[in-house]
C-alpha cells in the first residue's frame, strides 16, 4: 500500500473528502453571512440555528408529510428563506438604524430560542436520516474508494456556489445588489425598492444555510446543536477570508476544510482548533483578512 | 457624592446580614460571583464599547487554575485565587492583542473564535478532568487563620472579594483613564486624532476586564468546590451579555441587578413553570425547567427589540425625564 508520512493513502485521501465535505458546508455558511453582511451589516447568529432548521426540516419532511430527500432540497430552503423573512420583517428591521452589534446580539437571542424549542421536542441525541437511493454506496476509482454521497455533497455545494457568485458578480440583480451595499440611498433614489431587496437578500442568504443543511441531514446526526458549533468556526472562517469577496468566502471555506481533515491526519488533537489557529496568525499578519479590504 | 457612599454602605450592611434574613449563602455567593463577572464584562462593553463574545474563557480559565493550584499544587487559597486571576489576565493580553486589530462586529466574532479555542483546550488538557470538571477542591484556610469551610467565613471573604472588584471598576470609570475609554466608545477616530494611543487603552481595558472576570471565576471555584467545562462554553459569553444587557448597558449597578436577575430566572423556572401549568391546566409548561434556554433567549429578543437601556437605564431616563420636567414646571 501506499504510504505519504507513514498515513496510508486511503486514509488520507478519505479524510481529505471528509475535509470537503466540511469546507462545502463552511463555503456555503460564510457565503450567505458575506451575502447578508453586505447588504445589512448584521452578522447573523442565527445562521447556524437556521442550517440546523433545513436538516430537521428535511427530517420532519420525510418523516411527518412522506417527502423525499429531492423534493425537500428544494423545499427546505424556501421554508427556511421564508422563516428568515418573518424574522427580517418582525425584528430585524428594526435595528438597522442602530450600532451593529444589535443585530448580532438579536439573532444571539433567536440562536438560543429556535435550539431551546428542538431540543424540548426532540432532546439532544440525533435523528438519523437515510442517504438517497441513487446515492448510496461507493464507486471504486482505483487509488481510492469514494462514497457517492459525499461526492455529491461536494459536487452540489460547489455548483450552487458558484451560481450565487454568477449571480451577484455578473447579472443585474447582482449589480443593484453590489450598488446597494456601496450606497443604499442612492439606489433607492434610482426607484429601486431597497427594503425589499434587503428582505429577499436575507432570506436568500438564510436559504442557503437551509440547503446546506438539507445535504448535511444524511452525513451528520441532525441534533438540535449541530448549527450553533459550526456556527463559530464559520465565523473564524469569516475573519480568515474577510467578507470583501464572494469568490474569496468559497475559496477560504473549502480551503480551511481541506486544512482541517488534513490535520485529523496528522495531528488529531489539533482538528478541532486549527481553523482558530489559523485565525491567529492571519489576523497577525494580515488583519484585514486574505480577501478583504480594509475599510 | 455622600449620598452615593451612603447608599453603598446601605448595601454592604444589607448584603452582610442575608444570610441571616433566611437567605441561602451559596445562592448569595453564586449571585456575587455573577454579578462581578458581570460588571468586569461591562467595563469592556458598557464603558469601552467593545463587544467581547468570549469572557467565559477567562472565567473559566481562573476557575480551573484556581482548582488547579489548590487541589493538584496544594498552595494556600490566596495564592490559589492570585494565581487564577494571573492566568486570567495574561490570556487577555494575549487574546485582547490579537482582538483588538479588527473593531466593531470583527471584534465580537475574534473573541468568540479565540474562547472556543480555548474552550477545546480545556475539554482536552488532561489536568482539567474533561467532561467531569475539577471535583472537590479544597477551600483551604485565608491567610492561615480564616476558615474557609465554613459557608459564612467564605460568605463574607466572598463578599470582601466583589467590594474590591467593584471598587476597582468604580475607580477605573472615575478615572481619567475611564474618562480616555468613554471617548473611544463615543467616537474613536476623534480620540486618535487627539493624540491617544487607542490600541493601548483598549488592550488595558480588556486584561483589566479579563483579570476580574478571572477573579470571578476563582471565586466560583472556591464557592462551588469545583470548576467545569461549563464555565467557558460560549453560552455562558452570552449569558454574561445578557446580564449586563438586563441591568443596563454603562451603568454601574445595573450589571448586578442583571446577575441576580438570571440567576434567580436560572434556579425558578421550573417553579415558575409548575405554578403555570398547575394555573393553566398546560402540561407544556411543566417542561420549562428544562429549557431556561428558551426562556433566556426569549428575553433575550425582548431586550434587544424594546429594552436596550435595561432596568437601571430606564430607570434612570425617567428619573432625568422627571427632572427636567419639574424644572419647566
Amino acid at each position: 500500500m501506499i504510504q505519504i508520512f507513514g498515513i496510508p493513502i486511503q486514509a488520507l485521501l478519505g479524510q481529505l473528502l471528509l475535509g470537503l465535505v466540511n469546507g462545502s458546508f463552511y463555503a456555503m455558511l460564510s457565503l450567505g453571512l458575506a451575502v447578508i453582511f453586505g447588504l445589512l451589516n448584521v452578522i447573523n447568529f442565527a445562521h447556524g440555528a437556521l442550517y440546523m432548521l433545513g436538516a430537521f426540516a428535511a427530517w420532519m419532511g420525510l418523516s411527518y408529510l412522506g417527502l423525499n430527500y429531492w423534493a425537500m432540497l428544494i423545499l427546505g430552503p424556501i421554508v427556511v428563506g421564508l422563516f428568515g423573512i418573518v424574522i427580517e420583517r418582525l425584528l430585524l428591521r428594526h435595528l438597522y438604524k442602530l450600532d451593529h452589534l444589535y443585530g448580532l446580539l438579536l439573532t444571539f437571542g433567536l440562536t438560543l430560542l429556535i435550539e431551546g424549542l428542538f431540543r424540548s421536542v426532540y432532546g439532544v441525541s440525533g435523528q438519523p436520516y437515510p442517504t438517497p437511493e441513487v446515492l448510496r454506496g461507493a464507486t471504486n476509482l482505483g487509488f481510492m474508494v469514494l462514497p457517492n454521497y459525499r461526492a455529491w455533497v461536494v459536487v452540489a455545494s460547489i455548483t450552487v456556489c458558484l451560481v450565487t457568485w454568477f449571480v451577484i458578480e455578473r447579472t443585474r440583480l447582482g449589480a443593484l445588489l453590489r450598488a446597494g451595499t456601496e450606497n443604499p440611498r442612492l439606489v433607492e433614489a434610482f426607484g429601486v425598492n431597497v427594503p425589499r431587496m434587503v428582505m429577499l437578500t436575507y432570506g436568500f442568504g438564510v436559504g442557503l444555510a437551509g440547503f446546506a443543511g438539507v445535504l448535511a441531514a444524511p452525513v451528520l446526526q441532525i441534533s438540535p446543536l449541530m448549527g450553533s458549533n459550526l456556527i463559530i468556526v464559520v465565523f473564524a472562517v469569516v475573519v480568515i477570508g474577510g467578507m470583501g469577496s464572494i469568490l474569496g468566502a468559497i475559496v477560504t471555506g473549502l480551503g480551511l476544510g481541506v486544512i482541517e481533515g488534513l490535520t485529523k491526519v496528522f495531528w488529531p488533537e489539533a482538528s478541532n482548533t486549527v481553523v482558530f489557529i489559523i485565525m491567529a496568525i492571519v489576523l497577525l499578519l494580515r488583519p484585514a483578512g486574505l480577501f478583504g479590504r480594509e475599510k | 457624592m455622600n449620598r452615593q457612599l451612603l447608599g453603598y454602605a446601605l448595601a454592604a450592611v444589607i448584603v452582610a446580614a442575608l444570610p441571616f434574613l433566611g437567605v441561602y449563602p451559596i445562592f448569595a455567593m453564586k449571585v456575587m460571583c455573577y454579578a462581578l463577572f458581570a460588571c468586569a464584562f461591562n467595563l469592556l462593553l458598557g464603558y469601552t464599547g467593545l463587544l467581547s463574545f468570549g469572557h467565559a474563557a477567562f472565567l473559566g480559565s481562573a476557575a480551573y487554575a484556581t482548582g488547579h493550584a489548590l487541589k493538584a499544587w496544594g498552595w494556600p487559597t490566596e495564592i490559589g485565587l492570585l494565581f487564577g486571576v494571573a492566568v486570567a489576565a495574561l490570556l487577555g493580553l494575549v487574546m485582547g492583542a490579537l482582538a483588538i486589530r479588527r473593531s466593531g462586529i470583527y471584534f465580537a466574532m475574534i473573541t468568540l473564535a479565540l474562547a472556543q479555542m480555548v474552550f477545546f483546550f480545556f475539554l482536552q488538557a488532561r489536568f482539567t478532568g474533561g467532561e467531569d470538571g475539577l471535583q472537590s477542591v479544597p477551600r483551604g484556610t485565608l491567610l492561615g487563620v480564616i476558615d474557609l469551610r465554613d459557608d459564612l467565613n467564605l460568605y463574607y471573604v466572598v463578599m470582601a472579594l466583589f467590594a474590591l472588584g467593584y471598587f476597582v471598576i468604580w475607580r477605573t470609570v472615575h478615572s481619567p483613564f475611564g474618562q480616555v475609554l468613554k471617548a473611544l466608545r463615543e467616537n474613536e477616530p476623534r480620540t486618535l486624532s487627539l493624540g491617544y494611543d487607542v490600541d493601548r487603552f483598549k488592550l488595558l481595558a480588556f486584561v483589566l476586564s479579563a483579570a476580574l472576570a478571572g477573579l470571578a471565576g476563582s471565586a466560583k471555584t472556591l464557592v462551588f468546590v469545583s470548576a467545569t467545562l461549563s464555565d467557558a462554553t460560549w453560552q455562558m459569553s452570552g449569558l454574561v451579555i445578557l446580564m449586563t444587557l438586563v441591568g443596563g448597558l454603562g451603568t454601574l449597578t445595573g450589571p448586578i441587578l442583571g446577575a441576580f436577575i438570571v440567576v434567580l430566572l436560572e434556579n425558578k423556572v421550573g417553579d415558575f413553570g409548575r405554578a403555570l401549568s398547575q394555573l393553566t391546566g398546560m402540561e407544556w409548561f411543566n417542561q420549562l425547567g428544562g429549557s431556561v434556554t428558551i426562556v433566556i433567549g426569549l428575553i433575550f429578543v425582548i431586550c434587544v427589540m424594546a429594552f436596550r437601556r435595561g432596568i437601571v437605564g430606564e430607570a434612570g431616563a425617567l428619573l432625568a425625564r422627571r427632572r427636567a420636567a419639574a424644572r419647566q414646571a
